[in-house]
């Protein structure tokens, strides 16, 4: 492909490079991102020309198609983030303390959307931007509520370690109150809606396979949103720690970095260590 | 473990007695905001589904000015050192913590549900009694489960006073929604009822959960 070329480093596999660590996060994400688009092509396609006409809503119907995968994946990640959490906290590496943060802010921004197009489906069905009697809507919300508060938690201790420690606690509490919350809220709602979220079974053949596609098509692109962040997570850890050896041993070593609600990873001693090792 | 737990209950509650600085602080509020209630709905008494809402509402502002107090003599005073430097199992400290926490809620709401049922509450609360003691017994439970996990975990970070609540509000929602709808046919005007087992259910299945969540993930706040 014409593209790779311009790859940025570390990317691609083809040239050797000084430290293999950053090759391991990067890899296979080209593949991913392809792989991402096809299905996404494909299950847009899906929606537009090959799904039917929902009898009594029409069109707006298939804003089901984006805001259903969106809040199934978004929840998922939350319940993600709350098992790499405890993977962190049981094994105390701080690679899983990143992933439970990717995972949980990918699953925030996926949170975003899936109000906003439940906002607007809504709009469209029932005439209001919000309605309460629509109980998955309101325990996402309350869902997003809650996990809106760790990035300021987070935020909110400077010491990374004990960040990355109570950043753990706070996913794994969370985690297990996403699925005790749909339980509560469902329950305290009448179902006065006829429900169109109950699972693909009472949907025709056709919508059920469209339904699908687009689900595939939105893990994937929570895959390949979450395996990018990630990189680029590990790209700028290493880079400072280059930049830190060029600067020379006795640079200051957390004085100059901002304050940041993001997990502090530390290869810097190993890379500078493994690079030093390594003739130039 | 039993011994430890009543050691440090017996230092809390020691603390309180002398300082006397969450409990007044959370009954005076709850009876505070009833009268903010009065002239903000601008009604003499309330019944049913708004009599509920604002029993809990009060209830739960109030705990949370407790939860916000809970630990932060521990972490201002070297409380958590002293006890990290005893050879004591950590959960002691949840546990002793959290019976502390219900025991400021419980006498809050001796303050709190008389004052209601005097100053605000239309039907006379007699027979209700019973019932309501119940659910309010289940929801304290996970309210006191909940809100010394969410006061651990806020007590060391800079803006504490603000995440305190932040955090809590959203993790009891479930327990606003089973202690409202429970409560709400008990104070009902005309036909005063039973609360519906499935919310009592909800409350008890809620404080179980999160008391074993705050069990296993309680220690993980404790190594610094």
């Amino acid at each position: 492909m014409e593209s790779s070329s311009r790859q940025p480093a570390g990317f691609s596999d083809s040239k050797p490079r000084a430290p293999g660590r950053v090759v391991r996060y990067g890899g296979g994400l080209r593949a991913l991102s392809l792989a991402t688009l096809a299905v996404m092509t494909a299950g847009l396609a899906l929606v537009f020309f090959y799904a039917p006409l929902e009898a009594e809503q029409g069109f707006l119907q298939k804003i089901f198609y984006v805001h259903v995968p969106l809040a199934i994946v978004s929840l998922c990640g939350f319940v993600l983030g709350g098992l790499f959490a405890i993977q962190h906290l049981r094994t105390r590496d701080q690679r899983w303390d990143m992933r439970s943060y990717v995972a949980i802010h990918m699953s925030l921004i996926f949170g975003v959307g899936t109000l906003i197009t439940g906002s607007i489906w809504a709009k469209g069905s029932w005439g209001h931007w919000w309605v309460w009697n629509e109980p998955t809507l309101v325990s996402f919300l309350i869902v997003f509520l809650l996990y809106a508060t760790y990035q300021p938690l987070r935020f909110a201790i400077e010491d990374p370690e004990r960040q990355a420690r109570y950043a753990s606690v706070f996913a794994i509490t969370a985690g297990a109150f996403v699925p005790m919350n749909f339980i509560a809220v469902r329950l305290s709602t009448a179902y006065l809606h006829p429900r169109v979220l109950g699972g693909t079974s009472n949907l025709p053949a056709p919508m059920a396979l469209t339904f699908v596609v687009c689900l595939v098509a939105m893990a994937l692109l929570y895959t390949t949103m979450f395996k990018y962040e990630l990189t680029a997570k590990h790209t700028r850890a290493q880079l400072r720690a280059l930049r830190r050896r060029l600067a020379g041993e006795d640079a200051p070593a957390g004085l100059s970095r901002a304050r940041t609600a993001a997990p502090t990873l530390q290869p810097p001693a190993t890379i500078g260590a493994g690079a030093a090792g390594r003739p130039g | 473990m039993r011994r430890t737990v009543a050691a440090l209950l017996r230092k809390e509650l020691l603390v309180e007695l002398r300082t006397l600085e969450s409990v007044p602080g959370m009954s005076l509020f709850a009876v505070t905001t009833f009268v903010v209630f009065h002239f903000a709905l601008n009604r003499s008494s309330v019944d049913g589904d708004l009599a509920a809402g604002i029993l809990w509402v009060t209830l739960l502002f109030a705990a949370i000015l407790g939860v916000n107090r809970l630990f932060v003599a521990d972490a201002d005073q070297g409380g958590f050192d002293g006890f990290l430097l005893a050879p004591v199992d950590r959960s002691a400290l949840l546990v002793a913590k959290a019976i502390t926490l219900l025991a400021y809620i419980v006498v809050l709401e001796l303050v709190a549900v008389p004052a209601f049922a005097l100053l605000l509450l239309g039907p006379p609360l007699g027979q209700a009694l019973p019932d309501l003691l119940g659910v309010l017994a289940l929801a304290d439970v996970g309210v006191a489960a909940i809100g010394t996990l969410v006061a651990a975990l806020a007590v060391r970070t800079r803006a504490r006073d603000l995440l305190g609540p932040l955090l809590a509000l959203p993790l009891l929602v479930p327990i606003v929604i089973g202690g409202a709808r429970a409560t709400s046919p008990l104070l009902a005007l005309a036909h005063p009822g039973a609360p519906a087992p499935r919310w009592l259910l909800t409350l008890g299945l809620y404080d179980l959960v999160f008391g074993l969540i705050a069990y296993a993930v309680f220690d993980f706040l404790l190594e610094d």
